[in-house]
């Protein structure tokens, strides 16, 4: 059986090698973006059924933000829901046959896990310019300064652990059951694997939002708490 | 005998089975938590199930990090390398 914790090189640019999930990630990029330029092109007041569907996803992203930050959503909204729909649709590619979701290969979770993590950075630098964001590290008081350093990469690193494992464990288990028992019985374990991928693109979007806004609250000084957010201590 | 490669088959197996204990009750306590919310409040089932799947989630994640252990320790090991 491969292991899941390899991956498969497809093809050689110079000394760069190509693997598997690049070129899958690549695809998706492609369509996303042909799709979003195909679906903006011709924006009307009175919006025809593919306007109405994506009015409906952006104003339903703009809900998720607004609740889970307190903030404005339109600094946040390419971000986060770009990433949400990155790993949306990477998640569900694997119910075409023959492709494996580049989420499930440690290469694609740990450069999504670093976006966030230098996204963090930016807007906290952006909110609280660079002496609010280093001071945020010695809050509440100086000698937290090690455990919060620490604390910015754990999380981050928890993110992309948590992903990779829960799309990973997925399709070996799809694996290990169509090599055990046959064609058709997975299919339930697959739908099951459609909630857990949406599930896990909603959590990695929130958890980014949730990063993203307590380093830009605590840049600025303002100690309010968003009243619906997730606990931001992540285990 | 190749005993670290039975030791690392031992303790793949054994770090799924009791790493997903805990996650387990904890998903159960979660679960049983939110449906009592829910049942006194109604009107605020949407925000309960919102937060309980990301708990659930996070909760999961220690299963998914034993899980990540093990499979470490059946294709990645460092002792048989």
């Amino acid at each position: 059986m491969n292991s899941p914790l390899d991956s498969v090189v497809l093809l050689q640019i110079g000394p760069v090698p190509i693997t598997h999930a690049v070129v899958t990630t690549w695809a998706i990029m492609a369509v996303l973006v042909l799709g979003a330029f195909l679906m903006t092109r011709r924006l009307d007041l009175r919006p025809g059924k593919p306007q109405a569907a994506l009015e409906l996803l952006v104003s339903t992203l703009d809900t998720q933000i607004r609740e889970t930050t307190g903030a404005e959503p339109a600094p946040y909204r390419g971000f986060i829901g770009t990433l949400f729909l990155f790993i949306l649709v990477a998640n569900w590619s694997s119910l075409l046959p023959g492709i494996d979701p580049p989420t499930a290969r440690l290469e694609t979770d740990a450069a999504l896990a670093a976006l966030v993590f230098l996204s963090v950075i930016w807007f906290g630098v952006r909110s609280g310019g660079v002496g609010g964001y280093l001071k945020s590290f010695a809050a509440p008081n100086p000698v937290m300064i090690p455990l919060n350093m620490l604390e910015s990469v754990t999380r981050v690193f928890s993110m992309f652990v948590r992903l990779f494992g829960n799309v990973m464990s997925g399709v070996f288990v799809i694996g290990i059951v169509a090599s055990l028992a046959g064609l058709l019985v997975p299919i339930p374990l697959m739908a099951l694997d459609l909630l857990t991928g949406l599930v896990q693109a909603y959590i990695f979007a929130v958890l980014a939002m949730v990063f993203i806004t307590s380093a830009v609250n605590e840049g600025a000084h303002s100690p309010e708490v968003p009243a619906s957010s997730p606990s931001e201590k992540d285990q | 005998m190749d005993y670290p490669a039975i030791a690392s088959i031992f303790c793949a197996a054994f770090a799924v089975a009791f790493g997903a204990l805990g996650p387990a009750l904890a998903e159960g306590r979660a679960v049983a938590a939110a449906m009592d919310a829910i049942a006194r409040q109604p009107e605020a089932a949407n925000t309960i199930s919102r937060t309980l799947f990301v708990g659930l989630a996070m909760i999961e994640t220690t299963a998914i990090y034993c899980l990540v252990i093990a499979l470490l320790l059946l294709f990645a090991n460092p002792l048989l390398a």
